[in-house]
């Protein structure tokens, strides 16, 4: 049951003098270490020293227990580790290793609070710091929120020195020699006069080794794998197609299933008629899944989708309006006192500066802004295999949260999590829909039905297309004032379903305080205008919503950064120099500043050319990006993409510039073609000749800078797109002098 | 019948089958990915006598020639040169549309040793990228067809 619950009736709030002194009998709880989960499975001749690292005959191992869906964390995760470890790049192993509360995320909290990144107050960070008690008795290992790096660098680090201070000590022993002469280098411990002992041999008697109370971490200055571009250690067996996805996962025996769902989302299945479908090649059974849909059991995937193709059901209507309009109206609707759920920005006046307008001096703007659900569309379509026998369960799948696994298992099985193993293997992608448990928890449903055969269960395109987690659709309703070269007023109103509950919900979470998801990258925007309130408005859950990359940003990053833009040339004031005077925040100046540099932002362009720009502030991350496109008589055409970030700390330069670049492609393919409608009550949508995605013949050149500006260490898996929209808008504005306010763009313009 | 795959052959059953999922049900070979088995994305992506094909759509009885999957182009020990500029770039992230991507810049560069930006949009605009990996697969094509040329 939510342990989280019970922090909030032990007074748990924000600002209670509960906080203020700490909470005394959990600090002491917080502050013992959670079991060692490797000592589980450990094999006679293996070790282990930390939670992270294993050690055998064949070498280290070390643990990066976050899914690896294409960021490259486990590569960076491991050099962590391997820094402090002193070890050669090409000599270690990797795992993920299993689903443990040991592994728990800590950082991916952190951004729910109602706090600006910017906030460094005291206050402020003591209750980040805070933040850390609940998430380690949550127990969740989880990946997202572009938190995976926050979380780990220092936990990683110390697991590498802890590991390195207890192996040194095992050779000081052995060697009978003071710690201090020893060194580490290539996997053996080093004497002064050149004895070496390795990390293998010296292994068992490390264990044996108590952890001593302080360890010295190495400086950067020191640093050789940390802070350079490593050769990411899945890249061979990703370009030789021997990397194992679930989808590839090969027991012996194994049966093959796929499912179909009530296509109207949340209804029920009221009939199905499957005797077609029984007698046709290969098929081994249909299985009544809840009342919700069905499964069929074959001898291949291809038999089992062939034969769900014949198969006739009658489904219940799903509740919820039956097409996109009456959706949009829903959320148009809900700019109510009812439906207010936050003002987390109130500058100034702004009730004041609209009802005293100076109608000679002032510009007044207003508008309303609006986006579609959006499918996730990872190229691996949803997939677990599952081997359920009376007394142990074990699963192959790509997903986000194995500790959720074993929880859902434990309900649906009845067995306990001492006896069920996740083996969480590479993503195919994922951009967040992995987080949810549906195809998981289906999987072992149908698992109960094969009689300790394993199964491998596929879902396929069109199931994944429209049984989706989606990015909600999203309306804004803005006003501004223009006023002495600046923006003197801004009014936002942001209304959206709640990703936050409707998936806190589903794992059984309250929500407590604001929902940051409806406002996030709008409310805490460095931009100081003088008078600047950001509402949020809950609207009803339609479709079912969840995280989907960059969640809340992704829409109000296009909303905020193209109100920004309206206003700034509304004012005939240079977007750049309109942003520039209203930061003060330095690493946000710093990446405007450095992407402008490198897009010649004041060099004039032919007049068929134009440029549009755009910051946000996501994850912690400012980002510039800079967009020049061509009108061309086909079309817009993008002609380049700049971009600038800073993350505090880069690890592994290179890695990053890939997650911007994929960070951007992923918001130019929403914003440009990217769109869910929902018709007769059922999305649209099923493949990729309806929901189009970039291809190489659209993607364009994108030049990225890093910068370290930033006060700590952020994660860049999300924070790269939602620029993206919004730049592009305002290079099609610059340059066509339209104004777009509702994506997908290619619904007001062509392109080539 | 019987196919050749990777210079191995095997006797099918069911002729009827689309030869993605002969390959990985049946044969258990899973370089070739299943991505959205219409044909639209590329995933599936192998060769039949050196032509880049989509192995979703086609079903094994129409097969007519040698199939190659990625791992019949080369292994970690022995990369071919497309895989080799393919690492040398760092392309993949998740990797999951790679196979398919390598396979259809081989059959590019088998029939087009000197590409253009505009040929490459052409051919590789049938392998979809969601991690949005395509200016590394265009770099990593025109260094394999440098590296081939200064072979020759």
């Amino acid at each position: 049951m939510s342990k989280l619950k019970t922090f909030s009736r032990r007074s748990f709030l924000i600002g209670s003098s509960a906080i203020a002194g700490g909470i005394a009998f959990g600090y002491y709880q917080y502050k013992t270490p959670h079991n060692n989960p490797l000592l589980k499975h450990l094999n006679p001749n293996q070790t282990t020293l930390t939670p992270y690292i294993k050690i055998d005959p064949q070498g280290i191992t070390i643990i990066t227990p976050r899914a690896e869906m294409g960021q490259g964390i486990h590569s960076t995760l491991a050099a962590l580790v391997a820094e402090e470890l002193n070890m050669e790049w090409q000599s270690i192993n990797v795992e993920h290793g299993p689903a443990s509360s040991a592994y728990h995320n800590t950082a991916i909290l952190e951004e729910g609070l109602p706090f600006a990144p910017t906030n460094n107050s005291v206050f402020a960070t003591n209750i980040r710091k805070l933040i850390k008690v609940p998430a380690k008795f949550l127990g969740m290992q989880i990946t997202g929120g572009s938190s995976s790096v926050v979380d780990g660098y220092e936990k990683m680090r110390l697991a590498g020195a802890t590991a390195k201070a207890v192996l040194i000590a095992a050779a000081a022993e052995t060697l009978k020699v003071d710690k201090s002469t020893l060194t580490t280098q290539q996997g053996y411990v080093m004497s002064e006069t050149g004895v070496k002992l390795s990390f293998i041999e010296l292994a068992t008697k490390a264990q044996t080794i108590a952890v001593p109370s302080t360890i010295v971490l190495k400086n950067k200055s020191d640093w050789k794998l940390l802070g350079k571009s490593l050769p990411r250690i899945d890249m061979i067996e990703k370009c030789t197609g021997t990397a194992q996805y679930a989808m590839d996962v090969n027991i012996n025996e194994m049966l093959y299933a796929t499912v179909i769902m009530n296509p109207h989302l949340g209804g029920n299945m009221l009939s199905y008629n499957a005797d077609t479908a029984k007698t046709m090649l290969g098929v081994k059974s249909v299985i009544n899944l809840n009342n919700k849909g069905v499964a069929v059991i074959a001898t291949n995937t291809w038999y089992a989708l062939k034969a769900a193709k014949n198969i006739n059901f009658i489904w219940e209507k799903a509740h919820f309006p039956a097409t996109t309009e009456e959706m949009l109206e829903v959320a148009k609707n809900s700019f109510s006192k009812n439906n207010l759920n936050s003002t987390l920005k109130d500058e100034g006046n702004t009730n004041s500066a609209f009802n005293q307008i100076n109608n000679v001096t002032e510009q007044l703007i207003s508008g309303e802004y609006s986006v579609p659900y959006l499918a996730h569309a990872a190229m691996e379509p949803l997939n677990a295999t599952v081997l359920l026998t009376a007394t142990t369960l074990n699963i192959w799948v790509g997903t986000q949260s194995p500790t959720q696994v074993v929880k859902e298992a434990e309900t649906i099985t009845g067995l306990s999590a001492k006896n069920i193993n996740v083996n969480t293997t590479y993503m195919g992608g994922s951009f967040g829909r992995r987080a949810e448990m549906d195809f998981i928890k289906s999987a072992i449903e149908i698992a109960k039905h094969t009689h300790n055969k394993p199964i491998k269960v596929t879902w396929s395109r069109e199931e994944d297309t429209t049984h989706d987690y989606y990015r909600p659709l999203a309306v804004a309703k803005f006003k501004g004032i223009v006023a002495n070269n600046t923006i003197k007023a801004l009014d936002l109103q942001l209304a959206c379903p709640s990703v936050l509950t409707s998936q806190m919900g589903r794992i059984g979470l309250p929500v407590m305080g604001p929902d940051i998801s409806i406002v996030q990258a709008a409310w805490e925007q460095p931009y100081q205008i003088q008078n600047y309130k950001v509402r949020g408005y809950k609207v009803a859950e339609m479709l079912p919503v969840s995280w989907w990359r960059s969640v809340g940003a992704s829409q109000n990053g296009f909303f905020h950064e193209s109100i920004v833009d309206e206003l700034a040339h509304n004012a005939d004031i240079d977007p750049l120099t309109c942003r520039l005077a209203l930061i003060e925040h330095i690493p946000s100046k710093k990446v405007l500043e450095a992407v402008a540099s490198m897009a010649n932002w004041h060099t004039k362009r032919p007049k068929n050319r134009g440029l549009g720009l755009a910051f946000t502030l996501s994850f912690g991350v400012p980002t510039a990006e800079i967009i020049e496109v061509e009108n061309t008589p086909q079309g817009i055409k993008i002609v380049n993409v700049y971009a600038a970030v800073d993350v505090g700390i880069a690890l592994d330069p290179r890695n990053i510039e890939a997650q911007v670049i994929s960070g951007i492609n992923f918001g130019l393919s929403a914003a440009i073609m990217g769109e869910i409608n929902v018709k007769e009550g059922k999305v649209e949508q099923t493949n990729f000749h309806q929901y189009k995605v970039l291809r190489m013949d659209q993607a364009p050149n994108i030049e990225v800078k890093i910068l370290e500006n930033g006060e700590k260490i952020r994660g860049i898996g999300e924070p790269a797109t939602p620029p993206a929209a919004p730049a592009l808008g305002n290079a099609i504005f610059a340059v066509t002098g339209k104004r777009i306010r509702s994506l997908p763009f290619n619904k007001a313009i062509n392109f080539v | 019948m019987d196919i050749t795959v990777n210079d191995k052959i095997y006797t099918i059953e069911d002729i009827e089958m689309p030869l993605l999922w002969v390959l990985r049900d049946e044969l258990k070979i899973h370089g070739p990915k299943y991505g959205c088995g219409i044909g639209l994305c590329g995933a599936c992506t192998v060769h039949i006598n050196k032509t880049a094909i989509r192995s979703c759509s086609l079903p094994v009885g129409q097969v007519y020639g040698n199939i190659t999957t990625i791992e019949g182009l080369g292994a970690a020990s022995v990369m071919h040169i497309v895989q080799k500029a393919w690492v040398e770039h760092q392309v993949a992230q998740c990797g999951y549309c790679q196979p398919g991507q390598i396979m259809s810049a081989v059959a590019l560069l088998t029939q087009n040793p000197s590409p253009t930006d505009e040929d490459i949009n052409l051919a590789m605009s049938g392998n979809i990228c969601r991690c949005g990996t395509y200016p590394r697969i265009k770099a990593a094509i025109k260094t394999a067809a440098k590296n081939i040329k200064n072979k020759k």
